[in-house]
C-alpha cells in the first residue's frame, strides 16, 4: 500500500472501491432538460424548426408559391424545383414551405381558442349548477356529431376562408374540452382548501380565480396540445375534400388535393405536404405526451 | 338491469333531438331563398312571397323544425337540390360501401389491436411493448389520406398486390369485394388500431397489477387463462369505451378514405354535396353518421353490463 501525504502527514491511500454507482455523467441544464424529458425536447425542437420555416419561409430559396409557370409543368423534382413543379407550373418546394403557415396559424388558433372557450363553459357549468344540466345536454349533442362532419357542415355554411376553418374547427373541439374542464372544476371542488377557503367566506370569483384556474392549466395545456394537432389534420382534411382553406391559398391540405388527380404518375405532389404534416403532427404529438408524463403523472400512467 | 337499458335507451332520445336541432338550423340558416330559386328570376316580390307561404317557409323556426323532425321520423329527409331524388334514397344507394368498410375496418382493427395491446402488456417493457407504442404514436400522427397514398403507392402502383382504387359489391363475390376493401381498411384503421392497442395495453398493465390476478397465478392458473379471463374481461370495459367514442374518428376517416380510393359510398356523396352546396344532402348525412354514432356508443353502454355485472344505475 503506497503513502500519500495530506498536511503534511502521511496518510495510506484509499483503497480502489468498485464501481458501484456508474460515475455521473456531467450534464448542463439543457443537458438534464433533455435526458429527462426527451419527447419534449425533440417534440419542441422540431416544433421550433417548424415555427422558424414558417416564419421566415419568404427567405429560404422560395419564389411566389401562387406565380403560374404553364410551360414548365409537372417537372420531377431537380436542383432548379426541389420538390418538382405542380400541373400549373408552381414551385412545390415554395408552396409546402408556405403551407406551414396555414398549418401552424390553424393549429395553434382553434388550440387556443377553444382552450379558452372550453375553460368558460367548463368553470361556469362546474360552478352554476342550475346551468350545468343544460349546457352539458347540448354539448353531449355537439359530441354526438363526428367532428370532422361537424366542421364539414359549419363549413358548407359560410365561404371558405382561414378564419372560418378556425371557427369551424374549434366549435367541433370545445364539448371536449368543456367537459375536461368541468370534470376537473367539479373534482376540485371537493378539496379540502377549496371548502376551507368556501368556509372562511372568500368569494366566487376568487376561489376560481386563485384555487380552481391554477389546477385546470396543467390538464388544459396537455389537451391543448393535442387539439393543436388534432386541428392540423382536421384543416388538411378539410382542405383536401375541398371544403377548407380557399384552393388560392397553399396549405398542404390544398397541394395534396391539386395533386390528387396525378398522384398515380406524379405522386411526388402529394408525397412532400403529406411528409411535412405528418412530422408537424408528430413533433406536436410528441410534445403532448412529454407534457402530459411531465404535468399530469396521473393522466399518464391511465393511457 | 332492465331498468338500466331502459334508461340509457331513454337518455338518448334528448341527445338526438339536439343533434337534430343543430342540423335542422344548419338549413334553416344556409344561404340562398329557396323561394327565390324557385321563382326565378323573373318573378315579382309578390310571388316570391307566395311561393314561400306555399313552401310554408314563412313560419317561425320551431313549428318548421317539428314539421321537419316529424318527416324525419318517418324516413324522409327531403329532396336533394342536385339531382332531384329524395335523400333517403340517395344514401340507400351509398350504405353498402361504407358500411363494408366500416365493418370490415372494424373487425380488423380489434382483431390486431387487442391481442398487441395484450401482449404488449404482458411482456411490459419488451420488443412487442416498445413496438406498440411507438405504431401508436405514428398512428395518430400520420393523417389517413398520407398513409393512404402511401400504402396505395406501394402496395398496389408498385407492387400491384391489390386494385388501386374502386368497388365491387360483395354480391359479386367475396374475394373480389375482400380485395377491394382490403387496403382501404389498413388505411382506416391505422389510427384505430393505435388508439385501441394503446388503451389496451394501459388498461391491462393495471389490471396484472391488481391482486386477484397475483391470486389467480399463485393458485396456478394458466397462463392464457390468467390473461384471456380474469385480466381482459376485467379490462374490457375501458376498451368498449375507447372503441365506441374512436369510432367519431372512424367515421370522419371513412370521409377521406372513400375520397381517396374512389369507393361510391356515402362519404363521397357528402364530400360531392359540398362541393354543389347541396345542403339537404349534407343535413342527411350528417344526421344519419351521428345517429349511428349514438347507437354504437349506446350498444357500449348495454355491453357494460356484460363484461362488469356490478353496473346497474
Amino acid at each position: 500500500m503506497s503513502t500519500t501525504t495530506l498536511n503534511g502527514l502521511p496518510v495510506s491511500e484509499a483503497p480502489t472501491l468498485p464501481d458501484v454507482l456508474p460515475p455521473r455523467k456531467k450534464r448542463g441544464r439543457i443537458g438534464m432538460f433533455c435526458y429527462r424529458h426527451p419527447t419534449i425536447a425533440a417534440g419542441g425542437v422540431l416544433v421550433a424548426i417548424v415555427v422558424l420555416i414558417a416564419i421566415f419561409a419568404p427567405f429560404l430559396a422560395t419564389v411566389d408559391p401562387t406565380a403560374l409557370a404553364p410551360a414548365r409543368r409537372t417537372r420531377p423534382p431537380s436542383a432548379q424545383y426541389w420538390f418538382g413543379t405542380d400541373m400549373l407550373g408552381r414551385d412545390v418546394y415554395s408552396r409546402v414551405l408556405y403551407g406551414s403557415r396555414v398549418s401552424l396559424v390553424v393549429g395553434f388558433s382553434v388550440a387556443l381558442l377553444s382552450s379558452v372557450i372550453g375553460m368558460t363553459i367548463g368553470l361556469t357549468s362546474g360552478f352554476v349548477r342550475l346551468l350545468d344540466t343544460i349546457v352539458m345536454r347540448i354539448m353531449d349533442g355537439l359530441m354526438s356529431i363526428p367532428p370532422i362532419l361537424l366542421a364539414i357542415a359549419l363549413m358548407a355554411l359560410t365561404r371558405a376562408s382561414v378564419q372560418n376553418v378556425i371557427i369551424a374547427i374549434t366549435v367541433a373541439q370545445v364539448p371536449s374540452v368543456s367537459r375536461l374542464v368541468r370534470g376537473v372544476v367539479l373534482s376540485l371542488r371537493e378539496q379540502p382548501y377549496v371548502e376551507a377557503a368556501i368556509a372562511s367566506g372568500t368569494r366566487v370569483p376568487k376561489i376560481i380565480w386563485k384555487h380552481i384556474l391554477p389546477n385546470t392549466l396543467a390538464p388544459i395545456t396537455v389537451q391543448a396540445t393535442f387539439i393543436c394537432a388534432s386541428a392540423m389534420i382536421a384543416e388538411a382534411t378539410l382542405s383536401f375534400i375541398g371544403a377548407g382553406t380557399p384552393p388560392i391559398i397553399p396549405s398542404w391540405g390544398n397541394i395534396m388535393a391539386e395533386g390528387r388527380a396525378l398522384w398515380q404518375v406524379k405522386p411526388y405532389i402529394v408525397f412532400f405536404p403529406a411528409v411535412f404534416l405528418s412530422i408537424t403532427v408528430l413533433a406536436v404529438n410528441l410534445l403532448g405526451d412529454g407534457l402530459r408524463d411531465a404535468l399530469d403523472p396521473r393522466l399518464a400512467k391511465r393511457i | 338491469m332492465f331498468a338500466y337499458i331502459v334508461r340509457r335507451v331513454v337518455a338518448t332520445i334528448p341527445v338526438m333531438a339536439i343533434v337534430a336541432l343543430f342540423v335542422f338550423s344548419l338549413l334553416y340558416l344556409a344561404p340562398g331563398d329557396p323561394a327565390a330559386i324557385i321563382a326565378g328570376d323573373q318573378a315579382t316580390p309578390a310571388d316570391v312571397e307566395r311561393i314561400r307561404a306555399s313552401l310554408g317557409l314563412d313560419r317561425p323556426f320551431l313549428v318548421r323544425f317539428g314539421d321537419w323532425g316529424w318527416k324525419v321520423l318517418n324516413g324522409d329527409l327531403g329532396v336533394s337540390i342536385f339531382t332531384n331524388l329524395p335523400v333517403t334514397q340517395m344514401i340507400k344507394q351509398r350504405i353498402e360501401p361504407t358500411m363494408s368498410l366500416m365493418v370490415l375496418t372494424l373487425a380488423l382493427s380489434l382483431s390486431i389491436a387487442i391481442p398487441a395491446g395484450v401482449l404488449a402488456a404482458w411482456k411490459h417493457g419488451g420488443w412487442v411493448d416498445r413496438l406498440v407504442m411507438v405504431m401508436a404514436v405514428f398512428g395518430f400522427s400520420v393523417p389517413v389520406f398520407v398513409v393512404g397514398y402511401l400504402m396505395a403507392y406501394i402496395f398496389a402502383l408498385q407492387l400491384d398486390w391489390f386494385p388501386v382504387q374502386g368497388y365491387t359489391p360483395i354480391a359479386t363475390g367475396f374475394l373480389p369485394w375482400l380485395q377491394n376493401l382490403a387496403l382501404p381498411a389498413v388505411v382506416l384503421g391505422g389510427a384505430f388500431i393505435a388508439l385501441i392497442a394503446r388503451i389496451t395495453r394501459a388498461t391491462m398493465l393495471e389490471v396484472l397489477g391488481q391482486d386477484y390476478v397475483r391470486t389467480a397465478k399463485a393458485k396456478g392458473v394458466g397462463q392464457r387463462s390468467v390473461l384471456m379471463v380474469h385480466a381482459l374481461k376485467n379490462a374490457a370495459v375501458p376498451i368498449v369505451t375507447i372503441v365506441g367514442i374512436g369510432f367519431a374518428a372512424l367515421i370522419g376517416g371513412a370521409v377521406v378514405t372513400e375520397s381517396v380510393f374512389a369507393i361510391p359510398g356515402v362519404g363521397r356523396l357528402v364530400v360531392d354535396a359540398i362541393l354543389r352546396r347541396d345542403y339537404p344532402v349534407i343535413q342527411g348525412v350528417v344526421l344519419m353518421f351521428s345517429f349511428v354514432y349514438v347507437l354504437v356508443n349506446l350498444g357500449v353502454d348495454l355491453l357494460y353490463t356484460v363484461f362488469d355485472p356490478r353496473i346497474r344505475y
